[in-house]
């Protein structure tokens, strides 16, 4: 909890209250105003989103001060809410079951015990080399060969996005930045703060300007102008926190696009799949938002390739 | 304790989520009847019954397979309070099972359930008798009609029971986390003049139609 006494934190976690407070605020005007029932629809969901920022505010807030061990054990706790709903999803068959009992309960705690170890060579290879060999190997030695290869990608698939991607995100405490020592969770803040905010703007403009639809078969509501206002919005204000990272304005201003695109492309893949599986949202779990993996979809794509991008240029 | 531990660790683990098509009335004694693809179904649903109703229902389940060992025991006897019924699945398989002394055991088990019933508690009943693939309900039993006719007071309430042969296949030891659903439908009731068949049909039909429906879509 030292980090409290930290002016950088404290500034980050007052712009964060503020823009909470001021999306609460805003989100009751609109409550009074909206006449037709699908405004009012619209803005009841909105404010279910909002108290649900709270509490993931709340969450993230926590977990960052605690320091290495807390922002490991939460992003482990996503990892494994978002595994479950997308195995949910894919709807597995009874044959799988000791290939996904491996894959809960073996895999990814091992690649958190990785992250928390500051093991990076086997973190960099565990999912995409071993447990890749390993999956297909159990499946033949279970004997069911309906859809083998099917089965086997999808199981693959899954561990690759809700635990190898996901874990880059506290991963991103391992790294060694000359000059930045102690101060790792501020890059975790920031992928995280882009991301979001990148996916909270997009679906603002979308809502305000969105006409044309950038992949309507996939997802309706992302359109180029909820993008681009998006884009730009969450690019000024991952700019303007460059003082809290390793970065130039320039190098915050390119990471953040970097982020905010390759999110854009994650939740769309993403909603590719919820698409063809007939669904609306992953889950249920977090009110107004649908599931961990709908809160995440963005986060999945961006995590690996922002870890990647600052270890190789910066540490 | 340790049941309300058990509920939230099943209710965690299987991710549950749970639709009552009514909402549950306290006071009203019941026989919930479900689709039966896995162990850990009489769990699931008596998980996810509020406490007040869960400390009054009972699961009825197979006592060769509680009985087995010293751990399934106590849970099936002290934390599930389970009525443990004797189906023939454990005598040698040299020893022939005649027609008469199934009809015995059918005759006590129902002897057992409507005993419970009148002790004022609610019964969670499997009417399949044994588990299937998790596709199709297989016709169900005749137990279900007797219960009816013996304690007429009690609503029959079809609950559907979706992903738990996932959660925990046949023949699997530890459990995936795979979200199950759970429905827990209107209570149906002994029409008067209806027969056994009838009765057992329209209860099978109102377990199978039950879905889980998603909520309606946000914007």
């Amino acid at each position: 909890m030292s980090a409290l006494s930290d002016p950088v934190y404290q500034q980050l976690l007052g712009g964060v209250l503020g823009a909470l407070v001021l999306g609460t605020v805003v989100g009751q005007l609109l409550k009074r105003r909206a006449r037709s029932d699908s405004a009012r629809a619209t803005v009841d969901n909105m404010n279910q989103r909002i108290g649900a920022w709270w509490v993931m505010c709340a969450v993230f807030g926590l977990a960052l001060l605690t320091g290495g061990l807390g922002s490991i054990a939460l992003f482990a706790l996503l990892s494994l809410l978002a595994l479950r709903e997308l195995i949910t999803l894919i709807e597995s068959s009874r044959a799988d079951h000791r290939a996904l009992v491996i894959a809960f309960f073996i895999v990814t705690p091992a690649q958190y015990v990785l992250v928390a170890t500051q093991w990076y060579g086997l973190f960099a290879i565990l999912i995409p080399v071993y447990v890749f060999l390993l999956i297909p190997a159990v499946l033949a030695i279970i004997g069911d060969t309906n859809d083998f290869l099917r089965r086997t990608a999808m199981i693959q698939w899954a561990l690759m996005i809700c635990v190898y991607a996901v874990s880059h995100a506290p991963a991103l405490l391992l790294l060694d930045i000359p000059g930045y020592s102690g101060r790792e969770a501020l890059l975790l803040f920031f992928l995280a703060l882009v991301v979001q905010l990148s996916d909270v703007l997009q679906y603002v403009w979308g809502k305000l300007l969105g006409r044309h639809p950038i992949a309507p078969r996939v997802s309706p509501n992302k359109t180029w102008e909820g993008f681009v206002g998006g884009a730009v919005c969450a690019t000024l204000v991952g700019t303007a926190l460059y003082w809290s990272t390793p970065f130039s304005p320039l190098e915050a201003a390119a990471m953040s696009l970097t982020i905010v695109v390759v999110g854009f492309l994650g939740g769309l893949v993403m909603a590719a799949i919820k698409r063809d599986r007939g669904v609306k949202d992953y889950g249920a779990l977090i009110p107004g938002h649908g599931g961990v993996l709908d809160r995440i979809d963005s986060l999945t794509f961006a995590a690996p390739v922002f870890f990647h991008l600052t270890r190789y240029f910066f540490a | 304790m340790i049941a309300a531990l058990i509920a939230g660790l099943a209710r965690a683990l299987t991710g549950a989520s749970v639709r009552w098509v009514e909402s549950p009335s306290p006071g009203r004694q019941r026989v919930y009847f479900a689709n039966h693809t896995s162990h850990a179904d009489f769990v699931a649903i008596w998980a996810a019954l509020p406490p007040a109703l869960r400390r009054r229902t009972r699961p009825v389940a197979a006592a060769d397979y509680w009985e087995r060992n010293a751990l399934r025991r106590y849970l099936a006897k002290r934390v599930f309070r389970a009525v443990l019924i004797d189906r023939g699945g454990n005598r040698p398989t040299a020893e022939v099972d005649s027609p008469e002394s199934a009809e015995r055991r059918g005759q006590s088990a129902i002897e057992q359930m409507v005993a419970v019933l009148r002790e004022g508690e609610s019964l969670i009943i499997f009417p399949e008798g044994t588990r299937g693939d998790g596709v199709e309900t297989a016709p169900f039993k005749s137990g279900l009609y007797h219960l009816a006719v013996a304690a007429a007071e009690a609503d029959l309430i079809p609950v559907r029971l979706e992903n738990l042969n996932r959660v925990l296949p046949k023949g699997e030891l530890i459990p995936v986390p795979v979200v199950a659903r759970l429905t827990f439908g209107a209570p149906i009731g002994l029409a008067a003049g209806e027969t056994r068949d009838a009765l057992l049909e329209r209860a099978r039909e109102s377990v199978v139609t039950l879905r889980h429906t998603q909520r309606p879509p946000a914007s």
